[in-house]
């Protein structure tokens, strides 16, 4: 049974949609990504489930009750911000127990939750700390601290990791992923990182343009990305222009030099998407010559003058022999490795 | 390694700054020291201005309790008057704040307005209103029947420190305003998200916070207020009078420059102490937020 219900939810500034037709049910202690570009509807979105918005149209339904009729103070959901807003002028420890005290919590309860909330993020003994003297990581941490010692229904993270460095990023992304399977919070997550979505979530909702592109485990939006938007932000990809030819038999899937069985219900002009780690040298394929070659320690990464365009080609160091600069190549794929989708024109 | 370039540079900074230096020391220094050396000059009715070194004119302002009531009634009005911004211009500038963008500038102008016009022009529109019993509002309200006499505003403090508030006022609003603008946007949303209230979300989150704001207004419009000399000037008149008007008297009508002077050192002596203290204090306190 769904959780939180986003039920054609749709947001109009003026004559401008910002989110158009959002549906999803996220499940009990899931973790959600909403992934897209800036200015693709996400955290308005999230603002809509958190109350600072009002949706134009559709209904957001928690527990089967209507979230949109509870005043934002009254929702009960956690929600850290990309710029933290921390209570500069109150403590680490005040700024956790300010929610416990909105909610009556005994003195002596809040005090130990509020130590045990700070305890979690790693943050013991920090206390006393001002915001301002903390660092960037650490006001986080506190910000993330304030957000779960409520016990929220659900979790709402705008861009939290944002403002990180590379390093303390990742850090924060393996941590908040075991903070959240551990106490099981149903969590939202909005972020233009795609690493960061795939590593975190159970499911991403991919956004473009104020819609829902795809929803899918990380896995499936990866591998079998519904649209071309969601094959060139997710991860690298190479679009090969193809047709599909019925005029032999068995049917052919044609691009360039590299030739398959086609696939079941196209015909005509194609874009096949290959992923660079799926493209091998072989001695067959569509041929090309290799422009660049750029050594990554765990992997080689190839840029490629294909007869279909510009190719990029990922292969594992493995310690096998690689082709140099200049060397002509063919490349091969196997079919399952690619996606075929119908080219418009042409 | 080359010390003529060294020197150079040690003094460019100097050389540099020389030009405005002189003009600094030139206007203000110079005849600021000359002030507080008239101060201990002697006067006499017939005998003008002595160039000798007596505390005459600081036993007199020390002992006379007219000097003392003078400079408590100086202070007095300029601690209600910044009281008085403050609680007007704290909402003023917080509502201003969550204006959207078009009637914000339109009632920011509305509020940086007056500031274009000379102070003796704004307190004048006070007298025209309420000046004794050809005052416009004063007239309007007795032939309407509601009072029998004019409001008392002119030669009264209630006068005084309510034009001075609003003379003062911009200074607040934009001092707040400044301080509004280093809110986090979302802090609202924070702590409405934990379960705050508007009145809770005023008095716990906004209010802390734009304090230092609040207070160095206060600093402005109280050093303003006090060392005021146009408003109190024309609301005021020679019945009233404040440390500003008083010097003025002194030089001018009197011609007892010395004592003049010793006035003015007093009240600039007496300013100096009070906003370097409060500010040093307010610094203290506010440390955090100021960070």
């Amino acid at each position: 049974m769904a959780y939180l219900e986003l039920d054609r939810v749709a947001k109009q500034f003026g004559v401008q949609t910002v989110v158009d037709d959002f549906s999803l049910s996220v499940g009990k202690g899931e973790f959600i990504s909403f992934l897209g570009p800036s200015g693709c509807g996400k955290t308005t979105t999230l603002q809509i489930i958190a109350g600072f918005l009002d949706p134009t149209r559709g209904a957001i339904r928690l527990e089967d009750k209507n979230l949109a009729a509870i005043h934002p103070a009254k929702r009960g959901l956690g929600i850290v911000f990309q710029s933290y807003a921390l209570f500069p002028h109150m403590t680490a420890a005040e700024n956790v127990a300010f929610g416990l005290e909105m909610r009556n919590v005994p003195r002596g309860e809040r005090a130990e939750r509020v130590r045990a909330a700070l305890a979690m993020v790693g943050l013991a003994g920090y206390e006393d700390r001002h915001p301002r003297r903390m660092s960037g990581g650490q006001q986080q941490r506190v910000a993330l601290a304030r957000a779960l010692v409520i016990k929220p229904s659900v979790l709402l993270l705008d861009e939290p990791l944002s403002n990180l460095d590379a390093k303390l990023r990742e850090e924060m992304q393996i941590e908040l992923r075991q903070i959240q399977r551990t106490i099981g919070t149903t969590t939202i997550l909005v972020t233009h990182d795609q690493n960061e979505a795939m590593s975190l979530s159970d499911r991403i909702v991919v956004m473009s343009q104020g819609k829902i592109e795809q929803i899918g485990t990380p896995q499936e939006t990866y591998e079998r990305p519904a649209s071309a938007f969601v094959s060139q932000f997710l991860g690298k990809t190479n679009d090969f222009a193809g047709t599909i030819d019925r005029t032999v038999v068995p049917t052919q899937l044609v691009v360039g030099s590299w030739r398959a069985p086609a696939p079941a219900g196209l015909s005509g002009p194609v874009t096949v998407s290959v992923r660079p780690e799926r493209i091998g040298f072989g001695d067959a394929g569509l041929s090309a010559k290799i422009m660049t070659r750029i050594f990554q320690g765990n992997h080689w990464l190839f840029q490629c003058d294909s007869e279909c365009g510009p190719a990029i080609v990922i292969r594992q160091n493995d310690g096998q022999a690689q082709p140099a600069e200049g060397d002509a190549v063919r490349l091969t794929w196997r079919p399952e490795d690619m996606s075929v989708r119908a080219r418009a024109g042409a | 390694m080359s010390t003529a370039a060294d020197e150079r540079n040690a003094r460019a900074p100097w050389a540099l700054t020389a030009p405005a230096l002189m003009l600094f020391v030139g206007v203000l220094l110079i005849p600021l020291a000359m002030t507080v050396m008239l101060s201990f000059h002697d006067w006499g009715q017939y005998k003008g201005i002595e160039p000798v070194f007596i505390l005459k004119n600081w036993h007199e302002i020390v002992t006379d309790p007219y000097y003392a009531e003078m400079f408590w009634r100086t202070f007095r009005i300029a601690i209600l008057t910044t009281l008085l911004t403050a609680l007007l211009g704290a909402p003023e500038a917080y509502i201003l704040n969550r204006m959207d963008g078009r009637w914000k500038s339109i009632f920011l102008l509305v509020i940086l307005g007056p500031l274009l016009i000379s102070v003796v022009a704004r307190t004048l529109g006070w007298a025209l209103l309420f000046g004794g019993n050809n005052g416009l509002v004063n007239k309007l309200l007795m032939s309407a029947g509601v009072i029998s006499s004019p409001i008392p505003f002119m030669f009264t403090e209630t006068g005084m420190v309510v034009a001075l508030a609003h003379v003062m006022m911009p200074f607040m609003v934009l001092s707040v305003w400044a301080a509004l603008q280093r809110l986090d946007p979302q802090i609202e949303n924070a702590a409405m998200s934990l379960g705050a209230g508007p009145l809770t979300i005023i008095r716990r989150i906004i209010m802390p916070q734009i304090m230092p704001g609040v207070l160095s207004g206060a600093i402005i419009v109280f050093s303003l207020s006090a060392s005021a000399f146009a408003t109190p000037a024309i609301i005021g008149g020679r019945r009233l009078k404040v440390a500003a008007t008083l010097a003025y008297d002194e030089f001018l009508n009197t011609l007892n420059w010395p004592l003049g002077a010793a006035v003015a050192t007093l009240l600039l002596a007496a300013l100096v102490l009070i906003v370097v203290g409060s500010n040093a204090l307010i610094e203290r306190r506010y440390a955090e937020v100021f960070r």
